[in-house]
Formats: C-alpha cells, structure tokens, sequence
C-alpha cells in the first residue's frame, strides 16, 4: 500500500459522508500506542485536502461541515478529551462576535478537535464579555470568527482592551470578510488570519511548534 | 435583531428552536406586519417620486436561503440531511410567503424582484444538491411572482450550476467576483442578464483610480451585446466605503459604460488589490 492509499479511501469515505467505511479505514490504521499519530497521518491531511477542495469550489460546504463532524466524531472515541495522548498545548479558545450564525465556528471548533487539540468554545460574545474571558482564563491562543465586517473591525477594540488588561494572546481570525479583504487582519490587530477551518489548523500547529516550553500545558 | 450604528441589522437568536416546531407554523401575512407594511408604504413613495423614470427592486429572501435566520445554519444543514419530510414542509410555508410578499412589493410599484438565495450557490451546496431542493424552490416561487426577478447569490459562486439557472425562470443573475465574469457573459448571453460583480469588502481601501479600473474591467468583461448591470457582487456595499469611492465608481460607468462601448473586449481585467481566498 502506498503512503498516500489510505488517506484516497479516507477523503472518498467523508466526501461520501459515509460514517462506516471512514471508521472502517480510521480504524485499520491505528495502532494502539500510535493514535496522535493517525490523526496526523490520516485525518489532518484528509481535512486538509477537503478545505482546499472547498476553496476551489470543488466541493460543498455541506460536505465540508460534514467530515469536519464525522472526523471529530472519531477522534474523540479513539482519543477521549482528557485523554494524555492529545496535543500538548497552552489554553486555546473560540469566539463569534457579536453574531449568532455559529457555522464557521462550529467547523474550525469541528476540525480542530478531530486534529487532537482541545479549546474552549465561548460561542457568541461581544467584545467586553470575550476580554473578560479570554483574561480569566489565560487564554494564549484565541480564534475569533466573524461573518459581518462590522464585526470584523470591532476585533481592533478588542485587542486594545486585552492589551490595556496587559493580556497578549496570539489572535486567529476568520470569516468570510477577511476572505474577501486579505489585508484586513492586519488592519484589525489579529496575528493571523485563515481561510478555511483546514488552514487555520496548519497555522495553529506551527505556532505551538515554535512557542517556547513556558507557555505548554 | 441586532442593531449596530455601522452595519446593517443582523438576525439575533434564531426563532424555531426544534425542527419539530416546523409543523405547527402558519405564514404570516403581509397586512398584519407592521415592519412589512411600512416597506411597502416606502416602495409606494418611491414610486410617485420616481415614476417610470427610476426602476425599484424589491427584495425577498428565498425560502431556500431564509432557514437560516429562522433555525441557525447548522440546524438546517441537518434538517435538509435528515428530515426530509420537515423540510419539504418548511420549504412550502416560506414560498407562500415569499411569493405573496415578492406581489406586495410590485402591487405598491417595485419594477422587479431581487430573489436572495446563496444557499443555492455551489458555494454552499453541491449541484446535484441544489438541483434537487434549490432550484426546484426557485422554479416553484419565481412562476408564482408576478413580475421580473433576479436570482442572486450574494457572492456565493454559480458558475457549476449556470446552465440550470435558466429553468428557474430569473432574468437576471446576480454573479460573485469569485468566478469568472468573462466566462459567466460567454455562456448566459441571450439567456439572463448579469448583476456583479465588485468586491464590496475591498471597495474600503480603493483609491479613485482603482475604482475606475475595476469598473472598466467589469465592462470590458461583461458589457459587450448589453444585459450587463453593473454592482458590487452582494447587493449591499457595506457603510465604511467612502462616499468619493462610490463617486469614483458613478463616474467611471458614466465613462465607460455609455453604449456603443469604447473598450475592446480583450481588455485585460482588473485584478483584485491581493487575490480574495474565497
Ligand atoms: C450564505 C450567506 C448568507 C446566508 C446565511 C448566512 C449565515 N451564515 O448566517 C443568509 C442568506 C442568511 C445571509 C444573510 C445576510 N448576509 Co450573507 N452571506 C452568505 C455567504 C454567501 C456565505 C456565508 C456563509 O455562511 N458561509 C459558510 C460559512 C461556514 O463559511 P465562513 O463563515 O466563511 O467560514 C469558513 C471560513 O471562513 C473559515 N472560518 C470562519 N471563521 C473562522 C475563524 C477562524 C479562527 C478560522 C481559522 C477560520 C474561520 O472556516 C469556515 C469553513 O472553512 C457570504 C459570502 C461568501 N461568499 O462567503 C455572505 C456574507 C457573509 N453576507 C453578508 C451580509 C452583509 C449579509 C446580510 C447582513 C445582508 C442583509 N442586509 O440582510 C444578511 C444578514 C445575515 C444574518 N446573519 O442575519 C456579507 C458580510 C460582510 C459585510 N458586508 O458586512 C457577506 C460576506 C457577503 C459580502 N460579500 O459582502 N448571508
């Protein structure tokens, strides 16, 4: 069998949105002390894939949403929340401002669970409950999505909030309106911003890669 | 409703909170909504000020798309998936009422009906998908509304299901700036007119003379033979744009949009300050 085989049967099963034959695959490739491990080697680069698909208009939200949720699904069952074998990492967290469509939330929330990471998921908030939160809890990684562009620029205030409260968390921001203006993140004070739930795993995992050792756990 | 000074207003917590409660809802009727009324007194107005001079759009939510405001996304995702029979039944209760509100607007003088509907986009279904529950809603609706309409996909794409448009009985399409608009004019002229397709989110930081250029693309791009309405690509250009950014825009269709066209077709087009990644 080739390297990339399994990951073929794996990204058809979840396009299919057929639950049994991605378990099936998921589950021919685990071995037991290696779990992390086949989230790395199957689920990451099957979402991967999906979220670029999506980005080329070759496949369809719905499908997206759906192996986002089967993925996290499974993940949980062979690697339970508290569960050692899940990725090291500082308190992370989401949060839709001002808005009560959950959808984009719901799906980075979706793939990032199913690629072994754990976060706190504030749902809708506005910007004075979010830095009260994101303060209380020592949130070093934040993701923000947003649908409207007001919403959007309201991230500015937020930031400033966080840093008069003398908090600096690593901002992720995500949305339709930073897709249509790549330039807006910046503009808004965020550290990054992604276009699919897919890429803001990659850039997520390269953060905690270079985050030094005080920050983990 | 969420209100805010600089946006438009944005639907709170959705209303139906069990697909269960679909069964037990009724149409509301126009001439018992206060708000809906007073649309229908602002379309009126606008008419008598206006008269045959300036064409009014009214606007409807298609009953495809309206779901999720009323339920959530993520609920109606499931309930298309799962519930079949629920959602047929919430499908029919929102055409009755878009078509009778879509009649209320022309009745008080609106020229024609802009019908919202990116759910159908290939943006967020698949075409097989919408061709079984999208555009057989649009074809129901749109033969019931008693006036022109245009299918929008509020900068969703549609060019996968461009040949299917048609059916659905639409005059005009309203296109996103994520597809390809020379490509879009190639395979709908004589068919249905084009609405698009500027980025209203950029529109923000344009200078003057990137309006003008972004403008002259459209044109090159699409306003060859006629039936081409130039727009931003979602029907709402947000509040931040600079009032000199839409005169620039104004200007520039002045310009370049008088017929016969000065601007060869080959014109390359205007590309995006940075590339979107939608
Ligand atoms: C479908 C749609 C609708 C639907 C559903 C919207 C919804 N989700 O609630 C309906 C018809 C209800 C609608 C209505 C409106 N819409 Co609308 N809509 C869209 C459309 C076409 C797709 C949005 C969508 O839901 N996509 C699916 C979700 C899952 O995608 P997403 O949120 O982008 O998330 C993905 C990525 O962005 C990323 N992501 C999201 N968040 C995050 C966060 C992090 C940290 C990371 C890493 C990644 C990430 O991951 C997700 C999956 O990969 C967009 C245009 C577009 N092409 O995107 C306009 C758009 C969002 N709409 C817009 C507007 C203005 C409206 C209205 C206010 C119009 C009006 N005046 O009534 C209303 C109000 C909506 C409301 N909530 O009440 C604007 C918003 C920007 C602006 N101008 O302010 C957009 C961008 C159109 C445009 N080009 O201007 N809309």
């Amino acid at each position: 069998m080739t390297q990339s085989e399994p990951v073929e049967t794996f990204l058809n099963a979840l396009l299919a949105m057929d639950r049994v034959a991605a378990k099936r695959t998921l589950e021919g490739s685990t071995a037991a002390d290696a779990r992390l491990d086949v989230v790395e080697r199957l689920v990451v680069p099957s979402l991967e894939r999906i979220g670029d698909l999506w980005e080329r208009g070759e496949v369809s939200l719905s499908q997206v949403y759906m192996s986002g949720r089967m993925c996290e699904e499974m993940v949980d069952a062979i690697l339970p929340p508290s569960d050692p074998g899940r990725v090291d990492q500082p308190p992370m967290a989401i949060a839709v401002l001002d808005d009560y469509h959950l959808l984009g939330k719901r799906m980075v929330y979706s793939v990032l669970r199913a690629s072994g990471y754990e976060l706190k998921d504030y749902g809708t908030v506005d910007g004075e409950a979010l830095v009260s939160r994101v303060v209380r809890d020592g949130i070093v990684v934040l993701l923000i999505s947003v649908l409207m562009l007001p919403s959007a620029l309201h991230i500015k205030t937020v930031r400033e909030a966080l840093d008069r409260a003398g908090c600096r968390p690593f901002i992720l921001v995500g949305g339709a309106p930073f897709r249509f203006d790549t330039e807006l993140w910046r503009e808004v004070g965020a550290d990054a911003m992604a276009a699919t739930a897919a890429e803001g795993v990659a850039v997520v995992r390269k953060l905690l890669d270079h985050l030094p050792k005080e920050y983990r756990s | 409703m969420l209100y805010t000074d600089d946006g438009p207003p944005n639907a709170g917590r959705p209303m139906i909170r069990t697909p269960e409660q679909i069964r037990a809802l009724e149409p509301p009727q126009v001439a018992d909504s206060p708000c809906l009324v007073k649309v229908l007194e602002a379309t009126r107005g606008l008419k008598a000020a206006g008269g045959e001079e300036t064409p009014i759009i009214g606007v409807v939510m298609s009953p495809f798309s309206v779901p999720v405001m009323q339920m959530g996304f993520e609920p109606y995702l499931n309930l298309m998936f799962e519930q079949p029979d629920l959602f047929e039944r919430l499908m029919r209760l929102n055409e009755a009422f878009c078509i009778q509100w879509a009649n209320a607007q022309l009745a008080a003088g609106a020229t024609a009906i802009c019908y919202f509907d990116p759910i159908s986009s290939s943006t967020i279904v698949s075409p097989e998908h919408f061709r079984r529950t999208g555009l057989q809603v649009a074809m129901r609706t749109l033969a019931a509304i008693n006036g022109p309409v245009a299918m929008h996909f509020a900068s969703g794409r549609c060019m996968p299901i461009l040949d299917d448009l048609p059916r659905t009985g639409a005059a005009v399409i309203g296109v996103s700036m994520l597809d390809d608009l020379a490509a879009l004019k190639q395979r709908t002229a004589g068919k249905m007119a084009l609405l698009g397709n500027l980025n209203g989110i950029e529109m923000r930081r344009w200078t003057p003379q990137q309006a003008e250029a972004q403008v002259r693309a459209a044109i090159a791009a699409a306003g060859h033979g006629g039936g081409f309405i130039l727009s931003d690509n979602h029907g709402e250009i947000p509040y931040q744009v600079p009032e000199d950014t839409l005169l620039a825009i104004s200007e520039a269709v002045h310009r370049w949009g008088t017929y016969p066209l000065d601007i060869s077709r080959e014109s390359p087009s205007a590309q995006p300050l940075k590339d979107p990644r939608s």
